[in-house]
């Protein structure tokens, strides 16, 4: 039975979508880009080298939590020992990466994009999507999009650890502080867009003010929540500069632990 | 300076219709709805169409000018291209009445299953006193000029009629949450009702509603998500609700 806008009631027009404007441009540019980067970050997560070179540590493999872990890499120690699955070695990116990973999968930037990119639902504004059912997030799997609060949480502590590694990047090969690099600005980089990402989050939005009904009675949260406002008019924007920026910083440090090149020194 | 412009119009009822195309002079400076009201008057006499203020004011001309849901009187043929046929289709969510003109009944339906503010009962009338910053993320919803061109263009019921039953689409989500973040209403249960009753949980936030939106309310940033959020608060966050079972936070929020 026909459905939605070919529905009977409706005005008999034939056509998806009276568009004329190149509307399937964007969720193919989604599409295209989030494919390259979960391929190149499932490669680095089961790469399981390169991912260390004294001081720098690739933001996938931080914290190293593995006793198969190269000696330095591990900032929290070595709580886990080497884990094999059907014979193969389990990397240690692959213990910690669930967490940046979910917290991504249930941003609500992200669900707009992966919902029109990849499920095309719908493909674009005014554009018929072609399923014939719709539950939205009101059942398994997508209900757990609600637990996007935790993976906040969690991301927060994760940013903490990259900023400390961004921090311990002020060393050079032998430990000794007081040294900037390459590596180091990369570091850095990565952190602060993370920071970014995170802050302008609409959870962190609702958690530092937003579930307030009177701003009065609570004027630093209120202010908490106006900051938080303005990042939170620029999280898509930090969504893709931050993605864009962890794969990049962890394609420099695989360059410099593979010997690709040399991390240059400012002092 | 006139020119030409060339216009496909749907013309029909619930039972037939189909694309005619026409084409009418345009004087710089004019919007979709007035050619439309020359085409009506200098060659489609029976064309139905529905408008009032022609200021953006009303919500009345909603209709689909190419594709996209938009207000025919805030329109410019000036953004259109010369050679460009622009067509123009009533809304394609709402039963087809007439030509341009749809049954927007559900969205009246649905304003009414949207229980009304309640007001303190131990405040008089004429005694409530509310700060600024209390009322101001309120007053961005009122701005709301009830066109339905948000709840026309949501997938959710513009692709799934049998939602319309358990949706109540973006525009009475914005009420809700209205409501929900006024400092003085009683009510207790919306974020409950928001997903269990109004379908909350069934948008999946694609934003296409803060996106047609004429009067630039940032639906999907300031409404949807945290009403999502808050319904969060008290179904999904353990600790939340540990902590509103010990410490009764509710009415104090």
């Amino acid at each position: 039975m026909a459905n939605g806008v070919f529905s009977s009631s409706r005005a008999q027009i034939p056509e998806r979508t009276l568009r004329t404007d190149k509307w399937w441009i964007q969720p193919l540019t989604t599409f295209t880009v989030l494919v390259s980067f979960i391929i190149y970050a499932t490669f680095r997560a089961f790469e399981n080298g390169n991912y260390f070179a004294e001081p720098l540590i690739s933001p996938f493999y931080s914290p190293c939590l593995s006793t198969e872990c190269v000696d330095g890499a591990s900032l929290l120690g070595t709580p886990f020992g080497i884990i094999q699955l059907f014979g193969m070695t389990i990397s240690p990116a692959l213990l910690i990466l669930i967490f940046p990973l979910g917290f991504r999968m249930t941003c609500y930037y992200y669900r707009k994009a992966y919902y029109r990119s990849f499920w095309f639902s719908p493909p674009a504004c005014a554009v018929a999507e072609p399923h014939a059912k719709y539950t939205g997030e009101t059942r398994f799997p997508l209900i757990f999009q609600n637990a996007h609060r935790w993976f906040f949480y969690a991301g927060l502590v994760f940013n903490v650890l990259l900023t400390v590694d961004a921090v311990l990047a002020f060393r050079n090969e032998h430990k000794e502080w007081g040294h900037l690099s390459v590596g180091t600005l990369v570091l850095i980089a990565n952190a602060t867009f993370l920071w970014l990402y995170s802050l302008s989050c609409h959870t962190c939005r609702h958690t530092v003010g937003g579930r307030l009904r009177n701003f009065s009675k609570h004027p630093l949260r209120y202010k908490a929540w106006t900051i938080v406002s303005v990042l939170n008019h620029k999280h898509q924007n930090f969504a893709w500069i931050s993605l864009f920026g962890v794969a990049f910083a962890d394609f420099y440090v695989r360059q410099v632990a593979s010997g690709a090149i040399t991390n240059f020194y400012f002092f | 300076m006139a020119r030409k412009l060339k216009l496909r119009i749907w013309r029909g009822d619930s039972t037939s219709g189909a694309l005619k195309d026409v084409t009418v002079d345009v004087n710089d400076g004019e919007v979709v709805l007035d050619v439309i009201h020359r085409v009506q008057a200098e060659q489609m006499g029976d064309l139905a169409v529905r408008w009032n203020c022609k200021a953006g004011k009303c919500g009345s001309c909603s209709m689909e000018i190419n594709g996209k849901p938009r207000l025919a009187c805030m329109t410019q043929c000036a953004s259109f291209g010369e050679e460009e046929t622009i067509t123009v289709t009533p809304l394609r969510a709402f039963p087809v009445i007439k030509d341009l003109v749809t049954d927007v009944s559900f969205n009246y339906k649905k304003a009414m299953e949207i229980p009304a503010y309640e007001h303190p009962k131990d405040l008089a009338p004429g005694e409530a006193r509310m700060e600024q910053v209390d009322v101001e993320r309120s007053q961005e919803f009122r701005k709301c000029i009830e066109c339905f061109l948000c709840q026309d263009v949501c997938h959710v019921v513009r692709d799934h009629e049998e939602n319309k039953k358990s949706f109540a689409g973006p525009r009475f989500f914005i009420r809700i949450a209205e409501l929900d973040m006024h400092p003085l209403d009683t009510l207790r249960n919306r974020k409950k009702t928001a997903q269990e009753e109004h379908g909350l949980g069934m948008c999946n936030i694609t934003k296409c509603c803060t996106e047609v939106c004429p009067e630039h309310i940032r639906i999907t940033d300031n409404a949807i998500i945290p009403m999502k959020e808050r319904v969060a608060d008290q179904k999904y966050d353990p600790v939340r609700w540990l902590g509103s079972k010990i410490r009764k936070r509710e009415g104090i929020l």
